[in-house]
């Protein structure tokens, strides 16, 4: 079960011939400075923005050309920066998941339901269901739309900067959580991070991309390299081996 | 807990048989209770059926009209208001604010000024679905319909229909004027039973409304997160719309413009039951048609002229509306 992208120019040629694999219960990180195509890549792969050419295949179907529904059924996505406008409740916002598969004239059933609770449990958030999610924190509440994207039981999950507006202990926990499902619930699991370290521990594949483009894709330890991220990111960085594990540090002065 | 919630969602769901039944009383004409329910049910009770003719007829063609029709109107509204709110992601929003009630109007009084032979409910909804195609475009940039645009350009759209409206106003018959004037402040006075079975037809527009109400929630995502849930955003919100523009349509065609219900009763619905879709739909309908049943009531009984309706929910609803915003803060805004 391989997924191959190739997105050939973007509107304006934002992504200039993205072509990529990700594998199942494994992640696959995309790392790149702010401008560099992670996010538009995210929106093409998603369906909401369409690619002047280029497919996103899956099982040997074109993703793109499915049905909003259908799609749904197969990806799912765990959206960056989140403001709800009515204060739903946690349970609520979970169910909402299973728009995909629920009839246009009819509300979700007592086995959809069941699957949000399951759902709430494994991911120890069940305290949480009956809270309204205008009222939990940054961490909780990326769990909770974490937990909504797991109801809509698809095969591949993406996730947009999971760690933005965490602190540091949420950053470890989520990521900690999302490697676990990824193996468990064998996802392919495609997100974007901006911290180099994060990807280095938790990326089974690493995809490093600027200005549209591919500048490198491999196992983190091949991707992650001082080199690479001189390149990109045009400031001097250090990579270094501490107690097995590989630190990315960045020069103090320029 | 759970049956805390489910006790107040049956005493909204019966609210309107409540006070619709508790107002036959009240009117020019005192009529007392065991006179209103021989009325009702003259086949049981033929005590005295001769006796009180003429309160029966009060009673059945008078106030019971009204009162059926004020109901459904107001259930009209107020589901119409629901769902605007959450298909825009905006509570500050309701078919008065976005223009379909200026645009139905503008429809219904050409149709009685000018164009007889077209059917009033037809050139109402083709107004009004004129009307919020408009505000819809100008609110719409970028994909996302923001929230201060959307009702700033419902303002806008509602007032050019207003001025058409005059217009018309201006260059009718006079002996068409009065009526149309009347009719356009929003009243039940005139109210018989042929307006309700129109009313009927407006119930069409709201069962869609009530079916699609748990997709409400998705819809009130916003544009993407619906998509990327697996909702076709453009064609549920088309659905939606002309259901509610249907619905708007033929309650205007048959009261006139009656604002802010559908603003006031979704949110005082909310604080009670909270912003789950699920029952904020059917409870908003309900409590609608009470809210619009005892509106009238006050209409009419308040003094001994009849009093149009619809200035009494304008009454009610500026000052709800600055009352929601000075909460909402900032946020309400959408910034």
């Amino acid at each position: 079960m391989n997924l191959y992208f190739r997105h050939l120019h973007h509107k304006a040629d934002m992504l200039k011939g993205i072509s990529l694999q990700a594998q199942t219960g494994k992640i696959t990180t995309i790392l790149g400075p702010n401008g560099s195509g992670k996010t538009t890549l995210f929106r093409c792969i998603g369906g909401l923005w369409k690619p002047r050419q280029g497919e996103v295949r899956f099982d040997g179907q074109n993703l793109l050309a499915l049905s909003y529904e259908k799609r749904a059924r197969i990806l799912a996505s765990v959206p960056q920066e989140h403001t709800f406008p009515f204060p739903y409740s946690v349970l609520d916002v979970i169910l909402m998941g299973r728009a995909s598969h629920v009839g246009l004239f009819s509300s979700p059933t007592s086995s959809d339901r069941g699957r949000a609770e399951e759902v709430l449990k494994e991911l120890a958030i069940a305290p949480l269901r009956d809270k309204s999610c205008t009222r939990i924190s940054g961490g909780e509440k990326q769990l909770v739309l974490i937990a909504r994207a797991l109801v809509q039981e698809g095969p591949i999950m993406m996730l947009d900067e999971p760690t933005s507006h965490l602190d540091f202990r949420h950053q470890i926990l989520i990521l900690r959580k999302v490697r676990e499902l990824a193996r468990q619930r064998e996802l392919v699991v495609l997100m974007t991070l901006h911290d180099p370290n994060l990807a280095m521990l938790f990326s089974d594949e690493v995809v490093l991309m600027n200005e549209g483009r591919i500048v490198s894709t491999g196992n983190p330890e091949a991707v992650i390299t001082e080199q690479n991220l001189r390149e990109v990111y045009r400031i001097d960085v250090h990579v270094t081996n501490l107690n097995g594990y590989r630190i990315v540090y960045p020069e103090r002065n320029a | 807990m759970m049956r805390l919630k489910t006790t107040v969602y049956i005493l909204v769901l019966l609210m309107p048989l409540v006070v619709g039944f508790a107002v036959l009383f009240i009117g020019a004409y005192g009529i007392g209770p065991g006179i209103v329910v021989r009325g009702l049910v003259p086949q049981i009770f033929l005590s005295h059926p001769d006796s009180d003719l003429s309160e029966r007829n009060i009673i059945l063609d008078i106030r019971l009209p009204r009162i059926i029709l004020a109901g459904i109107v107001g259930m009209i509204l107020s589901s119409a208001g629901v769902t605007v709110q959450g298909l825009f992601l905006n509570p500050l929003v309701d078919p008065f604010i976005l223009g379909i009630s200026a645009g139905a109007a503008l429809g219904c009084a050409l149709s009685v000024g000018f164009f007889p032979a077209f059917p009033t409910q037809l050139m109402a909804l083709l107004f009004a679905l004129g009307a919020v195609a408009i505000t819809y475009s100008i609110a719409r940039t970028q994909g996302e319909i923001s929230r201060l645009p959307l009702v700033l350009s419902g303002v806008i759209i509602s007032s050019f229909f207003t001025a058409l409206v005059s217009i018309v106003k201006f260059l009718v018959d006079p002996h068409k004027l009065q009526s149309i004037v009347y009719w356009l402040m929003g009243s039940f006075a005139l109210a018989g039973w042929s307006d309700v079975k129109i009313a009927f037809l407006g119930v069409m527009g709201v069962l869609p409304m009530f079916f699609m109400r748990w997709r409400i929630n998705v819809l009130s995502m916003g544009e993407d997160e619906a998509k990327a849930l697996g909702i076709n955003v453009r064609r549920d919100r088309a659905i939606l719309l002309f259901s509610a523009s249907l619905a708007v349509s033929i309650a205007v065609s048959v009261s006139g413009i009656i604002g802010w219900v559908g603003l006031i009763v979704p949110h005082l619905v909310r604080m009670v039951v909270g912003p789950d879709h699920k029952t904020l739909v059917p409870l908003s309908m309900a409590g609608g048609a009470a809210f619009m049943i005892l509106a009238d009531t006050v209409a009419r009984g308040l003094t001994n002229l009849d009093i149009p309706v619809g200035i009494v929910t304008s009454i009610l609803g500026a000052p709800f509306f600055i009352y929601l915003m000075k909460k909402g803060g900032r946020e309400s805004w959408g910034y």
